[in-house]
């Protein structure tokens, strides 16, 4: 019975972050246009563009070898998986013996590095540009996102997710300083590694200023479909994980029926609601930073992972 | 000597090659047997060795772990050099056979004198290699520099065996262990093994030749040089510091081993960044790697201080399945970097590009051993790393608000270095083998030789496999850390997962790589029935640029990025504090036909804090000497007479002692 209730969560998870990914997307595109004063395209206007993609024929360059080919459904395949890893509603799913927080940065690592190197596969200075951009980033990311990590794995004794959000959940770890600035640190990451504006500007049409954008330039078709559900998948599994992390409150436990699992997806799409429309709020205040600023920021990132650390080890709550 | 020689056993390359490689192969059979069937250690006394001692060998589950590493990347090593490359190559031959021997002997001595003997011929061996192209100077300063490292490490080495010798003059390790030192000839054990066997290990501050050195030999014998030597001085640390030094020492041995692994991790990963040939890069990310595994080393130190056995057991074993598994994907992309030297005549990123397109196998190998080195799920790398990362996060159990600190600060800097790697990774891919040919000589490049693609094929399936099953490969090692962290494994490691704790999920390798698999294949399918099929070829988009002429067939190859342009952001922020990376922009008046030069100076920190200086008391002591040498009779004599009064009044006081 568990197992089945295990199965049918994880099904339905992963049908639903499909499902929701291009329609956040959306969403904060037209949450943005709103606070702008413009009247913004619909919801589901990411959702018909992936599918029109999806029918045209991609023209690829004369020199495109199979990782060119290759990488938009291998970067696809890890971000899923990685999605798959991510608890929403429920917790206790198939995947959850599995979803450790470093598999989840390897992961994501993956596909970085795939799209990085898909960008260089033709040879083109706007392809170098952003895969130089991308990888630079991440190198300040990831120490940034590990600290947290850190944190999470002194205060739970354990870096699996699952396990990390039940305790959280029941809130046997308490309120924490750290926690809070493990909070802002992770924020600041998760901008920078889905492209949003202050570190990069998915709506950009300057080649110059662009990271993810001019790695996937050369892209067209089905491919670029896969690419663009791709980046939703990564934004729609970045918030859910900090709704995880930050905000447990209303997930299903392991095992429960499903009115609790109603009650979870309604949590659930109520933080994404509120962290969608914080995004907005963010990326409509906030200028685009120069390049040569955002390892700084990540720096800053970094010293407040730093500092949830050191937190725990100074506070009487840790032996 | 190796010149005289060359040319005239050109014929026997074949010969020698395959012989080594099939008793390298057998070798290596041997210690998975050994492994396998769990041997308990054995040791054989010779006559011959150390007059009138003779000499020790032995054999236990540590060796056995590391000749089982020496041996797969010397077959592979052996395979790949059936098919004669260059003139180097056929120099080397001389010298290739005993460098694997030395390294096998350092791994089954059993004896002070056989592991300083080993050791030394090893060194011996691979300067010989070093120096294969004496008419360049590049090799011949490369092979200098290795020369006094190796020459610095004996003599730290040979008074080391001397202190862990206890009174008698033993020199068995059966005797050493006996004895386990204490005190302050403990403390002078571990510096001088850190020294001795760091230098050769690679170990901040005294890497600064390898990025010199590996690359300067034939790429078979690089490929050894990182993938199995470093290995072996690694072996030399471990052995001497968890076995001979017994286990009742103090917990601060740990911190040198720590804060030397994180230097050396962050260092050699930005040096991996903006160092300007294949060969160089990779020699620069296997410091960073060596030091990721003394960090797990410094883990286990503290953690057996601490009497924590599991998580001794965790770091200690994270750091033996990270050696192997370095072992077998450096030897993989130094294979790799010497097919695209063959095929394409340069190791230098500045001329190479679009490789995948005549050297398809040689780039898809390359791509397995470069996705390992970035630490990717779910290749050997990311397995291992996912260890050590479980260790230092678990760290902060052994206690101390001083430690705890220094733990957070490595796990920094190990994600930092990890970061680092993956960025090295993508650019030696994606300038050496993706992207357009950037010489005619690239583009007309050819694929590697059959022998050549044997081994690198090999080699990228055994990555593969040990990414996917790292437990039973932890489970080898098992009897080693059960003896020296008295913790084991076992009931974490299991054949679909590893885990950090008992009864706590983990890393689950074959878990993650089902579902990329599965996740592949929906995408797959999905297109397929729902995707417009076919493709279109045209020019590259290149926001609108106009295809290139008929006489630039590639394009302006100068246009794409090179490797110096992907690492300019990192040059411009770690670089430019930790290198003291400077760029001149030396642009031209408009009008004028010269071309605009950016030139990019870096300089690696051991050299300005630690080299420089030295170097500059030793020019000073020689000016000191020289002045010695043209004083008056007068001074002469009062110089001896002083001397004499002084070596009279310490044989005196050593007669009162």
């Amino acid at each position: 019975m568990i197992l089945l209730g295990a199965v049918l969560t994880q099904i339905l998870h992963l049908a639903l972050m499909f499902v929701l990914a291009p329609v956040v997307v959306g969403l904060i595109r037209l949450i943005k246009a709103r606070l702008l004063g413009r009247q913004g395209p619909p919801v589901l206007q990411v959702w018909r563009d992936l599918l029109r993609l999806l029918r045209k024929q991609p023209v690829l360059a004369e020199n495109a070898s199979f990782v060119f080919t290759a990488a938009p459904v291998a970067g696809l395949a890890a971000i899923a998986a990685a999605a798959a890893l991510v608890p929403s509603f429920a917790l206790g799913m198939v995947t959850a013996s599995l979803s450790d927080l470093i598999v989840l940065a390897g992961l994501l690592a993956l596909a970085r590095c795939t799209l990085a190197l898909a960008a260089m596969d033709v040879g083109t200075s706007f392809g170098g540009i952003g895969a130089s951009r991308e990888m630079t980033f991440a190198v300040f990311a990831e120490p940034a996102l590990l600290m947290v990590f850190f944190t999470f794995a002194l205060l739970a004794g354990s870096t699996n997710l699952d396990l990390i959000a039940e305790l959280l959940r029941e809130g046997t770890l308490g309120v924490r300083v750290s926690l809070g600035l493990a909070l802002l640190a992770t924020t600041a990451v998760a901008i920078a590694e889905t492209g949003r504006i202050p570190v990069d500007n998915p709506a950009s049409h300057l080649e110059l200023t662009m990271v993810h954008e001019a790695m996937i330039l050369e892209y067209s078709g089905r491919h670029l479909a896969l690419i663009e559900f791709a980046a939703a998948l990564k934004l729609l599994l970045w918030l859910t994980l900090i709704a995880a992390l930050f905000f447990p409150f209303g997930a299903a436990a392991p095992g429960a029926g499903p009115l609790a699992w109603a009650g979870g997806i309604a949590a659930w799409i109520a933080k994404l609601l509120v962290l969608a429309g914080a995004l907005a709020w963010l990326e409509t205040s906030l200028a685009k930073m120069r390049i040569f600023r955002v390892p700084e920021y990540l720096a800053v990132a970094l010293l407040l992972g730093v500092l949830a650390a050191v937190f725990l080890f100074v506070s009487t709550g840790f032996v | 000597m190796a010149f005289a020689i060359g040319p005239h056993v050109k014929g026997l390359g074949f010969p020698i090659h395959a012989v080594t490689a099939a008793i390298c192969g057998c070798g290596a059979l041997i210690a998975l047997g050994c492994l396998l069937a769990g041997l308990s250690p054995a040791t054989l006394a010779l006559p011959f060795g150390l007059p009138g001692v003779g000499m020790t060998l032995g054999i236990d589950t540590l060796s056995a772990f590391f000749l089982l590493l020496l041996f797969t990347s010397a077959t592979a090593c052996a395979v790949y050099s059936l098919h004669p490359h260059g003139t180097e190559q056929a120099r080397t031959l001389p010298f290739f056979p005993p460098f694997i021997g030395a390294m096998a002997l350092t791994l089954i001595a059993a004896d002070g004198w056989s592991l300083v003997f080993g050791f030394e011929l090893m060194s011996l061996a691979s300067w010989a290699m070093v120096l294969a192209r004496p008419d360049e100077a590049e090799s011949r300063d490369a092979a200098l520099l290795y020369l006094g490292m190796a020459a610095f490490g004996a003599a730290c080495l040979i008074p080391m065996i001397g202190l862990l010798a206890p009174a008698a003059g033993d020199l068995r390790f059966a005797a050493m262990r006996a004895a386990a030192p204490g005190g302050w000839r403990a403390t002078a054990i571990l510096a001088l093994v850190l020294l001795g066997a760091g230098s050769k290990a690679g170990l901040v501050p005294l890497h600064v030749w390898l990025p010199l050195a590996h690359p300067a030999a034939p790429s078979h014998v690089s490929a050894l040089m990182s993938g199995a030597m470093t290995k072996v001085a690694l072996y030399v640390i471990i052995r001497v510091v968890f076995d001979l030094c017994g286990p009742a020492q103090p917990m601060w041995w740990a911190v040198p081993l720590l804060a030397a692994g994180a230097a050396s991790a962050v260092l050699g990963a930005l040096r991996a960044n903006t160092e300007p040939d294949t060969k160089s890069v990779l020699a620069a990310s296997t410091i960073e790697h060596v030091g990721f595994i003394a960090i797990g080393l410094g883990i286990a130190l503290a953690a057996r201080a601490a009497d924590l056995s599991s998580l001794a057991a965790l770091a200690l074993g994270g750091a033996l399945l990270h050696a192997l598994n370095h072992g077998v994907f450096k030897t993989l992309l130094f294979l790799g970097a010497g097919a695209a030297q063959t095929g394409a005549g340069t190791r230098l990123l500045s001329r190479l590009g679009g490789l995948i397109h005549p050297m398809p196998v040689t780039t898809a190998c390359v791509l397995v051993g470069a996705a390992a080195l970035a630490a990717l799920p779910p290749l050997s790398g990311f397995a291992s790393e996912w260890l050590l990362f479980q260790s230092v996060l678990a760290a902060p159990r052994i206690g101390g608000l001083g430690l705890q600190v220094l733990v957070t600060i490595v796990a920094a800097l190990m994600a930092l270095a990890a970061g680092l790697a993956a960025a090295a990774a993508v650019r030696l891919v994606g300038v050496a083998f993706l992207g357009r040919p950037r010489t005619p000589r690239a583009a007309a490049a050819e694929e590697a030789d059959r022998p050549a693609r044997i081994a690198m094929i090999g080699l990228a399936i055994l990555t593969l496999l040990l990414g996917l099953f790292p437990g039973p490969v932890l489970s080898l090692a098992e009897p080693a850390l059960r003896r020296l962290v008295s913790g084991g494994m076992a009931d974490r490691a299991g054949l679909l997962a590893i885990a950090a704790q008992d009864d706590s999920a983990g890393y689950a390798a074959p878990g993650i790589a089902l579902l990329l698999g599965l996740f592949v294949a929906a995408t797959i399918w999905i297109v397929r029935r729902h995707a417009v099929a076919g493709e279109l070829r045209g020019p590259a988009w290149d926001c609108g640029f106009a295809a290139p002429p008929a006489w630039l067939p590639f394009g302006d190859p100068a246009t794409q990025y090179s490797g110096a342009s992907f690492s300019e952001p990192l040059r411009r922020t770690l670089g430019a504090s930790i290198l003291a990376a400077r760029e001149d922009v030396g642009f031209v008046r408009p009008g004028d036909p010269a071309p605009a030069r950016l030139t990019v100076q870096a300089r690696d920190p051991a050299f300005t804090f630690l080299f420089d200086p030295l170097a500059a008391a030793r020019e000073k002591l020689s000016g000191f000497a020289d002045r010695m040498q043209f004083l008056t009779i007068r001074r002469t004599l009062s110089v001896m007479f002083i001397a004499l009064v002084l070596f009279l009044i310490i044989v005196a006081w050593l007669e009162a002692t």
